[in-house]
């Protein structure tokens, strides 16, 4: 057969495929650029100063890099009503045993701390990020986002509202972080 | 009951589009006269169905019935009667109802004014073009039904987006629609054509004027939606290469390859098959814009809100349609004869080159859409393909383009001299070099692209215009008014066509390159001096709308001391659903446009003392009008040859008439 | 044609760029410096905003644009160039927030594309003028008809002799 008459047709196929292909993709999540990277250097001021950090600082990338571990780094405002709804499965993690450190994202320190006062605070410490320049450092573009940092490394980050049916991911994903943690030592 | 009635409507234009797809297609293989004629009434009886079935979804809208989801989503009961009715198409599952009703109507009108077509051409055309309809109501009785009620109902609806509450865009849709499945009968020739294993310049005679009608529709779909664009979004920019864009964008590219490689068909009867392939490739680039447009699968500023599965039944659909006539293409071509030969130089080169700029034009856009999806489906990198890329590999092509263009309209068919169309050109030629330079070394060094391009634009206006005087015989003798008289409409077509195109390419050329803008602060008393215009602040209220509030700003313009005019933008808040819109102000003269928006107000120090200040934006759009006029004068070219009586739809009819006529008078 | 014309000359007696005065207030996003500001402001239209979807970063009124905003004009104002200031976006949010792909191996085919096209669609044109003329050539007259065509010649200059 002449290949003149079937190149539209075959060009028709491989556009189909990628189509199709295409359903199944999600071009609205971008990909962070940190994955398997150090975590970019960070020191935040605390939303409050607790018993754990009675210096003032929230947030510091080279304390949690220093002490290592499974870390889970979670950037939400009080303004943002996808974050209440991720609320509980923060404090689920919580209770699973899970050091989250949040990160206040262009919020008032007030608004932040209500949020956590409100709602119950799964997080270890809170560094406030009063700018969104720390989120622009950490490519951040919509809260919430959460990253996993395992001993001052990127691992993994989850766009968006981690919901019922993303615990399981999150959790598998932890759990084989926390083997391969254990195995290392 | 009227919305279920609507409903089943759509199911019974359903059985008649299967008998319609049918039966006729059975009958036209056989050479049965009888079930082909069945083509046109059922034609028309699925229209009347379809019609009715919209209808009932308008009046639901207008009696702002919330048990009906659809109308809950996108309408509200205070909205202003226009917006209820755009309400109807400003959602997937209402414009598949209007797509729908579209489709219909094309059949109809064929079914009508196709009487002079042959018996066995017009029952295929009508056949597939009930094909097509079928996949449609399917997809209205399926995944997306507007007529779903919903219980218990709300008293009120969550209204239409107030960016979307415009004259622009309330009418944009609907032209938009009626340009994509224009492209539909000049598919469905196209196909029939190959079931006939014929094409002549009969069958172009009969094509062209679709494809025509198509193309003036999508033309004005697409300047009402750059348009709507450019003042409503309040940042001044009338095109952004976004992906929905160029869905539209694509299938007038390849309409307008269409229509011309049709006239060689019909003058010269070659590039038959490639005319084939064209009018199916301008239709599956109006369902692939659908695709992109509703799956989902590219990020948009436009899209509709998304479903997955909805795009898996276009592009079954999709796969279908265009797979099925691909492939046609590819066993039947051969059946097609082979076109007469032509000089290197001539009409058909000229406009053979033409095809391949604008095909080429359309492949990279086609390419730069998609590369996005196609990266990520392969290596899953994400990467953005925004303006600047079309910018710097689509807008280069069109030069050649354009000055093969300028050429081309003087050239004969089969052989031309060059020698003496260069002759008659050359001083254009110098005239339009000279233009260019002189822009050139009035302006900044880095804008030597702007200067080509008006250099080019200007070329091809002043060739249009030779071209249109050599063929009226200026400077002859003989009565001009009779001379201009005896064009046929068609010349007026071509000439207005380019014409409108060249004073198109000028205005965006100008707009581009040479606008100026001011963004910033400003308190009461404040001027700024932009464009060679003077803007005074002089302050500004607050205002209450029937569902929304505003902030509104007054501007004084002056002009060397004298005031031109007084510009109130304001800023609306609309509270269902809560969004904030920007209504520019414009004034607009040949020159530019000077385009003022004006923001919340907010309050600064200054000199420690509270200070109330707005932000505003204004923008001198250099040469901005000229775009619309040109798509305007594009437009009226259209429509020109549109009533040339070679094309003319009716044509076959009055001679039809004209026959019977003469028959009772006993003749 | 006269519009034209009267373009032309407005382009002359005018000059096209009219300096724009700037406002006095102080803006405290935008930089005094009015180099600096322009050179931001080029950077700018560069970044896609990443909640927008296609647009600028320049034609967002999205907080998270605003953000990029400023750090673009932060890192201009400290003395980074273009190509450092993109590096940084990119180390952030990845090659998706430049506008513009960069030419690299995913994206050779695509800035190579308008080229290929234009090349394939010239050597189909090429191959299909070549065969039609092949077909339509007029075919040389075989031995039989050459002799046929010399008597039919022949006879008729015979009979205009007669």
């Amino acid at each position: 057969m002449n290949l003149r008459k079937i190149i539209p047709l075959l060009v028709f196929a491989v556009l189909f495929a990628f189509l199709f292909r295409g359903l199944s993709l999600k071009p609205r999540v971008i990909p962070s650029v940190l994955i398997d990277k150090p975590m970019p250097q960070t020191v935040l001021p605390a939303l409050m100063v607790s018993e754990i950090s009675k210096t003032g600082i929230g947030f510091s990338t080279d304390q949690i890099t220093a002490k290592g571990g499974l870390v889970l780094v979670n950037f939400y405002a009080s303004w943002c009503p996808p974050c209440r709804i991720e609320h509980p499965a923060l404090l689920r993690l919580q209770k699973l045993g899970y050091k989250i450190y949040g990160i206040a994202y262009k919020d008032k320190p007030e608004d932040a701390q209500n949020f956590v006062d409100n709602l119950g605070n799964p997080y270890v410490n809170i560094g406030v990020d009063l700018k969104g320049k720390a989120g622009v450092d950490w490519g951040v573009y919509a809260v919430p986002e959460t990253f996993v940092i395992l001993n001052g490394r990127v691992i993994y980050k989850h766009f968006g509202v981690i919901h019922e049916q993303d615990m399981e991911d999150i959790e598998a994903l932890l759990d084989k972080a926390k083997t391969s943690q254990q195995e290392k030592k | 009951m009227i919305v279920e009635y609507g409903h089943l409507a759509v199911a019974l234009a359903l059985s008649l589009a299967l008998v319609q797809a049918i039966i006729p297609m059975f009958g036209a293989y056989h050479g049965n006269v009888r079930l082909m004629r069945l083509a046109r009434p059922v034609a028309i009886g699925q229209l009347l169905f379809v019609s009715f079935s919209f209808g009932a979804l308008i009046y639901a809208y207008l009696g702002s019935d919330f048990s009906v989801v659809n109308i809950v989503k996108n309408s509200h009961s205070l909205k202003p009667l226009l917006y209820k009715i755009s309400g109807l198409w400003s959602n997937h599952e209402g414009s598949l109802l209007l797509w729908a009703l579209i489709i219909a109507l094309f059949g109809a009108l064929v079914a009508i004014f196709g009487r002079g077509l042959p018996l066995s051409l017009q029952s295929r055309v009508l056949s597939i073009q009930a094909m097509i309809g079928v996949g449609f109501y399917l997809f209205l009785l399926t995944t997306s039904n507007p007529f779903l009620r919903i219980f218990p109902f709300p008293d009120e609806g969550r209204g239409l987006n107030p960016l979307l509450q415009d004259p622009g865009l309330a009418f944009h849709p609907p032209f938009l629609y009626l340009g994509y499945v224009g492209l539909s009968v000049s598919f469905s020739f196209a196909v029939a054509a190959l079931i006939e294993g014929k094409v002549d310049a009969a069958w172009a005679r009969w094509v062209r004027p679709w494809a025509l009608l198509a193309w003036v529709f999508l033309t004005i779909g697409i300047v009402l939606g750059s348009w709507w664009a450019y003042y409503e979004l309040g940042w001044g920019g009338w095109w952004a290469w976004d992906p929905v864009e160029n869905a539209s964008f694509m299938p007038w590219l390849v309409c307008t390859a269409l229509i011309h490689s049709a006239i060689v068909v019909e003058k010269r009867e070659t590039l038959k098959s490639w005319t084939i392939l064209l009018a199916l490739t301008a239709f599956s680039f109006s369902l692939l814009g659908t695709f992109i447009v509703r799956s989902g699968v590219l990020t948009s500023v436009h899209a509709f809100a998304t479903d997955p599965e909805r795009g898996i039944f276009i592009l079954g659909f999709l796969g279908a349609v265009i797979g099925g006539s691909l492939l046609l293409y590819a066993l039947r071509v051969d059946k097609i004869e082979k076109g007469s030969i032509f000089a290197p130089i001539s009409r058909e080169t000229g406009l053979l080159i033409n095809n391949l700029l604008l095909c080429t034009g359309v492949a990279v856009v086609f390419f730069g859409t998609l590369y996005p999806l196609l990266l990520d489906a392969m290596t899953g990198d994400k990467i953005s393909v925004g303006a600047p890329f079309f910018n710097k590999t689509f807008v280069p092509l069109m030069m050649p383009l354009i000055f093969i263009m300028g050429f081309a309209i003087q050239l004969n068919w089969k052989r031309a001299d060059i020698k003496a169309v260069a002759s008659r050109l050359k001083f254009i030629f110098g005239a339009s070099v000279l233009a260019a330079v002189m822009i050139f070394y009035t302006m900044d060094t880095d804008n030597f692209m702007a200067a080509l391009w008006f250099g080019l634009g200007l070329w091809l206006v002043l060739a249009t215009f030779a071209d249109l005087f050599k063929r009226i015989g200026l400077g002859k003798s003989g009565n001009l008014l009779n001379k201009i008289k005896r064009q046929p409409r068609a010349t007026w077509g071509m000439f207005f066509g380019h014409l409108g195109f060249a004073i198109a390419v000028l205005g965006m050329t100008g707009t581009s390159n040479l606008s100026q803008e001011f963004q910033n602060i400003m308190a009461r008393g404040q001027k700024i001096d932009i464009g060679g215009y003077e803007v005074t602040f002089e302050g500004a209220k607050a205002e209450v709308g029937a569902n929304y509030t505003a902030v509104r700003g007054l501007f004084t313009v002056r002009e060397g001391g004298e005031i031109l005019t007084k510009l109130e933008p304001a800023t609306r808040t609309y509270i269902t659903p809560y969004q904030s819109t920007t209504e520019a102000a414009l004034y607009t003269a040949l020159r530019g446009d000077l385009f003022i928006v004006i923001s919340e107000e907010q309050e600064i120090l200054i000199d420690t003392k509270k200070t109330s200040v707005f932000g505003v934006r204004i923008y001198h759009k250099f040469m901005q009008v000229w775009l619309w006029i040109g798509m305007i004068i594009m437009v009226v070219g259209g429509l020109f040859s549109l009533s040339d009586r070679r094309f003319r739809i009716g044509v076959p009819l009055k001679s039809l008439f004209a026959k019977k006529n003469k028959i009772r008078a006993g003749e | 044609m006269k519009i034209i014309f009267r373009t032309i000359l407005f382009v002359f007696l005018m000059g096209f760029i009219t300096p724009i005065a700037y406002s006095e207030i102080f803006d405290p996003d935008k930089l005094k410096d009015e180099v600096l500001e322009e050179k931001s402001q080029e950077i700018m239209k560069k970044l896609r905003c990443l909640v927008c979807q296609n647009q600028s970063i320049v034609d967002s009124d999205a907080g998270h644009a605003k953000d990029l905003r400023n750090i673009v004009r932060q890192r201009v104002k400290a003395g980074d160039n273009e190509g450092q200031i993109l590096d940084y976006m990119t180390s952030r949010y990845g090659d998706w927030v430049l506008l513009q792909p960069p030419f690299m191996a995913a994206t050779a085919l695509l800035w190579l594309s308008p080229i290929i096209l234009l090349a394939f669609g010239v050597f189909i044109i090429l191959r299909h003028q070549k065969k039609l003329k092949k077909i339509s050539a007029p075919q040389n007259l075989s031995q039989d008809e050459q002799d046929q065509l010399k008597k039919i010649l022949d006879q008729k200059n015979n009979l205009e002799e007669e």
